[in-house]
């Protein structure tokens, strides 16, 4: 008994000290865990800055509930995915919590890597993001996710420099109910509101944006 | 010896690790945490509701009397905004702005009446955009729509007693709704902004009262608007955009996304969204953005709810809140009324002057 009280503390203590069991979200972002996680930086980026030619998205800089809400998603199988579905079911939903606070903190000027894909983006597509279609009760898009899509607090995402391929996919993916509608249903709804021929100049658009916002250029 | 005790923890190392990545690998499988669940901000900071005053009869018919401000915006509109859809007019496309000395006018209008802060910050005491609260450049109905504005001036005005032309219509958005200070008769702010509202009503008809003009006016609420509905309403439907606090959001750049919808930083007490009425027709048709789905009653509780706090002073403010309100705030405000104890409009900062935040 005492022997087996012996051995217990001995292990609470190595796990404890043990760098591996104690996986930082760094750890987890750049090694891995296990068999089932692969470092997410082999997919997003060593600074979060997702991959372009691989339509992966940039998660630096996005906000911290919105990253949870998502991995979440993904783990319970309401946000379609056959890659990332089993990496976030394999993480706690501690993990999941710690690795969105860490992406979240990244800079979003590391991103500047997944600029340039598509830099003559159609004039149908900023006129949509900019303006909207209030005829069709479509806000322009930047009113929420920021100007030229830099994005607004922690529930309204960036999408200024991810993927065009990746922006198009969540468009459609609303659209074919493999996303759950988010805030208030707000994007789920606005998805549904586009056209088909929306889709692509409108990702195009945003994908040539800046992921790096110049801060305080304006307004005061 | 010495070199056996870190090899034994290395080894009992990986059986822990390899335990727990078991562990966790099976562990969260069935995980159901939806991404909804985080959806709601938090209320707003928890305050009573004891002295919600009932709510006076709907008569929305001019009184005659000097405190009813009411029902005098919308000179000649029996029906303002009935009919929302405006099919029988529509403004010119953006692309049509012509390329001359006038279309230079127009296009200083326009930049002028969607970033005010920018273009006319001389003129302009808080975070707000003509557009915060004329949605879609000044070109969405029952948005008070600017193209269904210009032909119904020079109209009598039962706010200020006199007939107004276009451009003191606008100079009284200034004064009230930006909790600014008029630009003069004449300055090119105004000539800008009458030359975009004109070119808007490319083809409208003169005097006549167009589908969509003003705000749309709701019916009486089968109950009482009640504050503390409104607050709930508040925080399901808007904290989400314009923060559990209502005092808006910034974007990543920096630059308002989300208005604030009170404190020193948004429109004043003597502005025509501060009247219940006038905010829950705007609410109605236009927020929450690109979901406008509630119903009249949330409409009138969550106008209640966001006129029932603090704001800029009436700048006409004689000097004592119980006179202000008598002579200036008819049925639909909250203004000199005492909520959770507090007479509004006693703490109120002081009209015109706040400090803009952020500046360098
Ligand atoms: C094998 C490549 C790969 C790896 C490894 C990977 N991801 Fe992903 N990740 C993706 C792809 C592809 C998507 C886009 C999924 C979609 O289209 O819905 C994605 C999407 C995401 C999103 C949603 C982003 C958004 O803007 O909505 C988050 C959050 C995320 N991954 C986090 C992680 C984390 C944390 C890790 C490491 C534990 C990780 N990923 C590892 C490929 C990967
Ligand atoms: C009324 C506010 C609103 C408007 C307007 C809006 N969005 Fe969104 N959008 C959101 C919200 C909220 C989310 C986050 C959804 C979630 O949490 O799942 C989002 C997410 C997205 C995403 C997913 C980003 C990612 O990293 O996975 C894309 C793509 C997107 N929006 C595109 C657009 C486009 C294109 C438009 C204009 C046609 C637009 N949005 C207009 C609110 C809005
Ligand atoms: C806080 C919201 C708000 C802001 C900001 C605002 N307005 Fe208004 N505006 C109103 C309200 C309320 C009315 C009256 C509409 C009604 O009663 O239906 C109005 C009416 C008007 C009208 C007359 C409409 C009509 O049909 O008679 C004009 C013109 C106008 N505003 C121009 C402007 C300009 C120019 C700016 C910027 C300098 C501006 N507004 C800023 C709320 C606002
Ligand atoms: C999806 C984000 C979003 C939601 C949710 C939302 N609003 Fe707004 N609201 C906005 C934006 C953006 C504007 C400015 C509109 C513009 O410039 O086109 C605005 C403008 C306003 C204004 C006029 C400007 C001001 O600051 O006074 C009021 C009043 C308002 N909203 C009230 C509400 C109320 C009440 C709710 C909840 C029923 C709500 N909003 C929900 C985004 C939102």
């Amino acid at each position: 008994m005492a022997i087996r009280k012996c051995t217990l503390s001995a292990l609470v203590w190595l796990l404890s000290v043990s760098p591996w069991v104690q996986a930082s979200p760094s750890d987890i972002a750049n090694q891995g865990l296990g068999e089932n996680i692969a470092p997410c930086s082999s997919c997003h980026g060593a600074h979060g800055e997702g991959n372009a030619a691989a339509g992966f998205p940039r998660l630096a800089g996005l906000g911290a509930p919105y990253l949870e809400a998502q991995l979440d998603a993904f783990a319970s199988g309401a946000r379609e995915n056959a890659v990332m579905q089993p990496i976030a079911s394999a993480l706690s939903t501690d993990q999941r919590s710690a690795m969105a606070t860490y992406y979240s903190q990244l800079s979003a000027e590391g991103a500047q890597a997944s600029k340039g894909q598509s830099d003559n983006p159609p004039d149908t597509g900023a006129e949509l993001a900019e303006h909207g279609r209030w005829a069709n009760d479509i806000p322009a898009c930047v009113q929420c996710h920021g100007p030229a899509g830099v994005g607004v607090g922690e529930h309204f995402p960036a999408l200024a420099g991810q993927p065009a391929a990746y922006l198009e996919g969540q468009l459609r993916a609303w659209r074919n109910g493999k996303r759950p509608g988010g805030p208030m249903g707000l994007m789920a709804s606005i998805a549904a509101k586009l056209d088909e021929s929306d889709i692509k100049p409108v990702a195009q658009y945003f994908a040539a944006q800046s992921p790096a916002p110049a801060k305080g250029l304006d307004h005061e | 010896m010495s070199n056996r005790i870190p090899l034994l923890t290395v080894a009992v190392s990986f059986a822990m690790l390899a335990a727990v990545i078991f562990w966790v690998g099976t562990r969260d499988q069935s995980a159901p945490t939806p991404a909804q669940a985080k959806t709601a901000n938090a209320a707003p900071a928890a305050r009573g509701d004891t002295t919600e005053s009932a709510t006076k009869s709907e008569d929305v018919a001019v009184s005659g009397n000097a405190a009813s401000e009411r029902s005098e915006p919308l000179p000649g509109a029996a029906q303002p905004g009935a009919a929302s859809a405006a099919d029988d007019f529509a403004p010119p496309a953006r692309s049509e702005i012509p390329d001359d000395e006038f279309g230079a006018m127009v296009r200083k209008g326009r930049d002028i009446f969607t970033d005010t802060q920018q273009h006319a910050d001389q003129f302009v005491g808080n975070d707000l955009q003509c557009a915060n609260c004329h949605l879609d450049e000044g070109r969405r109905p029952d948005s008070a729509p600017l193209w269904a504005a210009w032909a119904m001036y020079p109209a009598y005005r039962g706010k200020n007693k006199h007939v107004n032309d276009f451009a003191e219509r606008i100079q009284g958005c200034f004064r009230y709704s930006m909790n600014g200070t008029p630009p003069p008769r004449g300055d090119e702010v105004l000539v800008a902004l009458e030359s975009y509202a004109y070119w808007l009503a490319s083809g409208a008809p003169v005097a006549k009262n167009l589908p969509g003009r003003g705000y749309p006016e709701l019916e009486a609420p089968e109950q009482p608007p009640s504050f503390t509905r409104g607050k709930q309403v508040f925080a399901d439907h808007c904290a989400l955009c314009h923060g559990s606090d209502g005092q808006g959001q910034r974007a990543a750049d920096g630059s308002l996304a989300f208005p604030p919808l009170w404190g020193p930083r948004s429109y004043n007490w003597g502005a025509g969204m501060h009247r219940v009425n006038t905010a829950a027709g705007f609410i109605k048709a236009n927020m929450p953005l690109g979901a406008a789905t509630l119903s009249d009653q949330q409409a009138w509780d969550v106008a209640r709810f966001i006129d029932s706090q603090e704001r800029p002073q009436d700048p006409r403010f004689t000097g004592s809140v119980s006179e202000t309100a008598e002579q200036y705030h008819g049925e639909h405000s909250m203004y000199g009324q005492t909520v959770n104890g507090v007479v509004l409009g006693q703490d109120a900062p002081p009209s015109g002057t706040a400090a803009k935040v952020n500046q360098p």
